[in-house]
């Protein structure tokens, strides 16, 4: 517990002999493994119950929040598989030694690895070893009456006292001036919100902030509980994205998601039914002088069908505004260009037509992609290139990079490739990249070793040498939204605020005992009032002593007198 | 001249002016010494004596020491030395500038530019504001700029607490912060992106600099700290270090600074991941930000529990505390300058 509390405590204790009712249960509990330590087997409970003590001790919370901190650092240096596999896929093939090695300690996968969990389990069990004796002391505290008065008062941290001149007609020792002036110092007391207890010998011993500890102790409870909380999310969690064109729609079914990733709990059937329309798609870039080119705005606008056969409603999706429906939410993660292509093939008759999602590579948008046009007859295409949404005005000296990402200047860069239609395999494969066994590769009619490259513009079309042409007809945007819930995180929203009162209340309140007494020596009677501060030295504990002595002495009219 | 420009001149103005005042606050400690050649080559012990000898009692008025040290120089074996005739006498009126006199303007003029400069940043931030139209806290150079307002104005409210030797390292630091703003991290105005329209905007970047100032000062005392500590174990305390605290003060002051920030910054953390479900769709996603404040966190929670256990409490829990700086420094410019991540709007 709070050795900052319990040395303060300590030296007056021994000296004055206060019974000490919050004692340090870290000292308490670290007697144990020593007595057992003695004993030459310690058995199997005994071994046990000494690694409990051992991981229940203060040391041992310190060591593992450091542990915690050191093993949360790799993975933020380290690219991570949950966060960007495809940067450990490059550092995987340019470390060809170190790659390996990383894996198999679990260096792209920090926060999942067993020795991060180790760390986090073993400080989880040793805090709750470490609350449950701590509550049980708290409880004893609580009940317990402030301390009797020590002797030597003048001894205390903070002192005051004052003589208390004789009353009329009364002997300056008089009993009923001393009951009244402690009486008054009771009363002082409560109206500060002390506990006191009045004592047999005339004194009053006086104990305030016992919600530092309550508060200490929520903190450390709502830590568990934030731990609860995160549990819950991660087993009953889901998220999934979907890349859907503006203009078409999106049915909440797995079947329908790009990418899915749920907790073990999670089931299918808890999907809730929603279906929505994407309508349009507005964003805006800066286009000052600035940080030209940055996104300000991004709105998508939506037709929403709660469940089957409910009224469509509309809403809009925006950065920081995600849309919820019946417990899933649905955010808006990214977007990008798609451009809308038709593929004529050497028949003559449409082999594909639509918008095809191209990926951005870059922050103005320059998007990698492929085309694919499996049904063509007698020969499939297939094309593969990248999108600018606005190209240089000089393509040959800057490379195909777009400049901004708006769309001022569009053009679609492809090569083409072709071949006998393939059979259907079934093999689900990448809708961004063309997979080109089986084809070959339309070279240049005027250049036959170089492959033909061409550039399209809306409303151009290329025909392709042996037949068949491509057409861009336009661009579309399409958006990435993430559908996904979260169950459980107020538990630990919840927690967390609970850990910040706590910790306020633990911090910040200082516990405080406060003595007083009417002491008649030679005739005279002298009251004194002595404090001492139970956590870190406080400023203003012989001032708020001066301050009561004065209200309580002032009807006295006593020469009083400090100590310093 | 635009709202922009005049921040951005007001600002450096404030650099300058920063860098005046860590220069008296120089020479104030400098002239300290002088008090003390004076004293060594004549009695050490008695000095140190004094210097140790600061009152262990609560509410001692740490704004008292220098005084004592001086007091109980001239009182001893110092009446031999031939500079300072009056004090032989027992006066408390010593010959005009004393070293000690000499300290105290200095100080003095330290603390009036630094409220000068004070001023100065302050039109600087609130320009800023009215130039971007929105609260100016959107990157590493706005950020830098609120939280050095925020640690200068809380360390003159400490001045006139009686902590004027926070003085030479908090002008410093302020004079670094700027300067590295200005410089380094200056953007001009620009809307924020989409991501930052929210009013966890607000909540989390303003608890964020509060807290990261108050982890700023509990450092820098921190740093006084184990310098005062150092010296009164070997016994060493002379009368620059003599301006300090006691040493186990200073540790206390230095602990309720840090143990405002702790809770503050565990909302910020809090606010943060709320507002990362908003913003990008996830509550916590291991974003190199996001590790780095956690570890910031954990180091602060070893500091509070370092104070606690025997054997780490005083130095050890110091350095603990001062780790937890350097890592938030590290998040807040390593980070920002060397990672890709979703926290990436310094703008730089
Ligand atoms: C998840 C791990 C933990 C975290 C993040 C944590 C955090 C904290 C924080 C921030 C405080 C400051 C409150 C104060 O100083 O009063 C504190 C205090 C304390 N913690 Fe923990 N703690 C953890 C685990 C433990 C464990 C396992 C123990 C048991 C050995 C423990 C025992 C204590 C005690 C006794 C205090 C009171 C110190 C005092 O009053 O000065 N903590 N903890």
């Amino acid at each position: 517990m709070s050795d900052t509390r319990t040395e303060e405590t300590a030296a007056e204790a021994t000296e004055v002999g206060t019974p000490e009712v919050v004692a340090g249960s870290e000292e308490a509990r670290s007697t144990a493994p020593r007595r057992k330590g003695g004993a030459p087997a310690l058995g199997l409970i005994g071994g046990l119950r000494f690694i409990w003590t051992q991981l229940t001790t203060m040391r041992t919370a310190l060591g593992l929040l450091f542990l915690l901190a050191l093993a949360a650092i790799p993975g933020s240096l380290v690219p991570q598989q949950s966060i960007s596999p495809v940067e450990v896929n490059l550092f995987l093939q340019q470390h060809k030694t170190l790659g390996p090695i990383y894996d198999k300690v679990g260096l792209f996968s920090v926060y999942t690895s067993p020795w991060f969990s180790a760390i986090y389990s073993l400080l989880f069990i040793s805090l709750i070893g470490c609350i449950i004796p701590r509550v049980a002391v708290y409880v004893r505290a609580v009940r317990a009456k402030p301390p009797r008065t020590p002797r030597y008062l003048h001894r205390m941290p903070a002192y005051v006292s004052t003589e208390l001149p004789a009353a009329d007609g009364q002997p300056a020792d008089d009993p009923g001036q001393s009951a009244a002036v402690v009486d008054a110092a009771e009363a002082g007391l409560r109206k500060r919100h002390y506990r006191v207890v009045r004592h047999p010998d005339g004194s009053v011993s006086a104990e305030r902030g016992y919600l530092r500890e309550a508060g200490n102790l929520l903190f450390h409870v709502s830590l568990v509980f934030v731990l609860i909380g995160v549990a819950v999310v991660w087993l009953w969690n889901f998220r999934g994205d979907s890349a859907v064109v503006v203009g078409n729609g999106f049915a909440n079914n797995l079947a329908q998601y790009d990418d899915f990733k749920a907790g073990p709990l999670f089931r299918e059937s808890t999907l809730s039914p929603f279906s929505l329309k994407v309508n349009s798609f507005d964003v805006k870039f800066e286009t000052g002088a600035v940080q030209t080119g940055a996104a300000r705005e991004f709105k998508a606008n939506v037709t929403v069908i709660d469940k089957p056969g409910d009224k469509p409603r509309n809403a809009t999706i925006q950065v920081n505004h995600p849309l919820h429906i019946n417990g899933s939410t649905v955010h808006l993660v990214a977007w990008g260009y798609a451009p809308v292509v038709t593929v004529r093939d050497g028949n003559g008759n449409v082999a594909y037509s639509g918008p095809v999602i191209f990926l951005p590579q870059d922050g103005n948008f320059t998007s990698a992609g492929a085309i694919k046009a499996p049904d063509g007859r007698p020969n499939q295409f297939g094309f593969e290139g990248i999108f600018l949404p606005s190209a240089p005005a000089d393509i040959t000296k800057s490379g195909p990079q777009s400049v901004f990402p708006g769309l001022y200047n569009p053009q679609l860069f492809l090569d083409a490739w072709t071949g006998k239609p393939g059979k259907e395999t079934g093999i689900p494969e990448s809708v961004y990249t063309l997979d080109t066994s089986g084809l070959k590769q339309i070279m240049n009619p005027k250049d036959k070793t170089q492959p033909l490259r061409f550039i399209l513009r809306p409303g151009y079309e290329q025909k392709l040498p042996g037949g068949g042409s491509i057409e861009l007809d336009g661009v579309q945007r399409w958006v990435k939204l993430q559908v996904g819930d979260s169950p459980g995180v107020y538990i630990a929203i919840i927690a967390i605020g609970c850990a910040v009162l706590g910790l306020c209340f633990s911090l910040f309140i200082r516990p405080r005992r406060v003595w007083a007494r009417a002491r008649t020596t030679k005739g005279s009677t002298v009251f004194e009032i002595a404090g001492l501060d139970r956590a870190d030295a406080r400023t203003g504990l012989q001032e708020d002593l001066a301050d009561l002595l004065d209200e309580v002495a002032k009807d006295q009219n006593p020469a009083k007198q400090e100590t310093p | 001249m635009t709202a922009q420009t005049f921040s951005s001149l007001a600002l450096v103005t404030s650099v300058v002016i920063y860098a005046l005042a860590f220069s008296m606050h120089t020479v104030e400690w400098a002239s300290a010494r002088k008090i003390r050649a004076d004293k060594i080559s004549l009695d050490a012990t008695d000095t140190e004596a004094a210097a140790v000898r600061e009152p262990a009692l609560v509410g001692a008025a740490d704004a008292t020491s220098p005084d004592r040290v001086e007091r109980v120089d001239r009182s001893g074996p110092a009446a031999r030395s031939p500079q300072s005739p009056v004090d032989r006498l027992g006066s408390d009126q010593p010959e005009p500038l004393t070293a000690r006199q000499r300290s105290e303007t200095f100080g003095r003029m330290g603390v009036s530019l630094t409220i000068i400069a004070l001023a100065c940043a302050i039109a600087g931030v609130v320009a800023r504001g009215i130039a971007a139209d929105r609260w100016p806290l959107a990157n590493m150079f706005e950020f830098t700029t609120m939280a050095m307002v925020i640690i200068v104005s809380a360390y003159l409210v400490l001045a006139r607490m009686g902590m004027r030797w926070l003085g030479l390292p908090v002008t410093l630091l302020a004079t670094v912060g700027n300067g590295l703003a200005v410089t380094v991290f200056y953007v001009a105005v620009a809307p924020v992106v989409p991501a930052l329209h929210s009013v966890w905007f607000f909540i989390h970047i303003t608890a964020a600099a509060v807290s990261g100032s108050a982890f700023n000062i509990g450092g820098l005392i921190t740093i006084l700290y184990l310098i005062k500590k150092r010296a009164e174990d070997k016994g060493t305390v002379g009368a620059v270090l003599g301006r300090l605290p006691e040493a186990k003060r200073m540790d206390v002051i230095a602990y309720r600074v840090l143990a405002f920030a702790f809770p503050l910054w565990t909302f910020t953390i809090a606010a943060g991941s709320i507002w990362a479900e908003y913003a990008w769709g996830r509550y916590w996603g291991w974003d190199p930000k996001e590790t780095w404040a956690l570890v910031t966190w954990v180091i602060f929670a070893c500091y509070l529990h370092a104070r606690s256990t025997a054997g780490w409490k005083g130095a050890r829990a110091g350095m603990i505390a001062i780790l937890g700086l350097a890592v938030f420094w590290f998040n807040f410019i390593g980070v920002n300058l060397l990672f890709a991540g979703l926290h990436s709007y310094a703008g730089v």
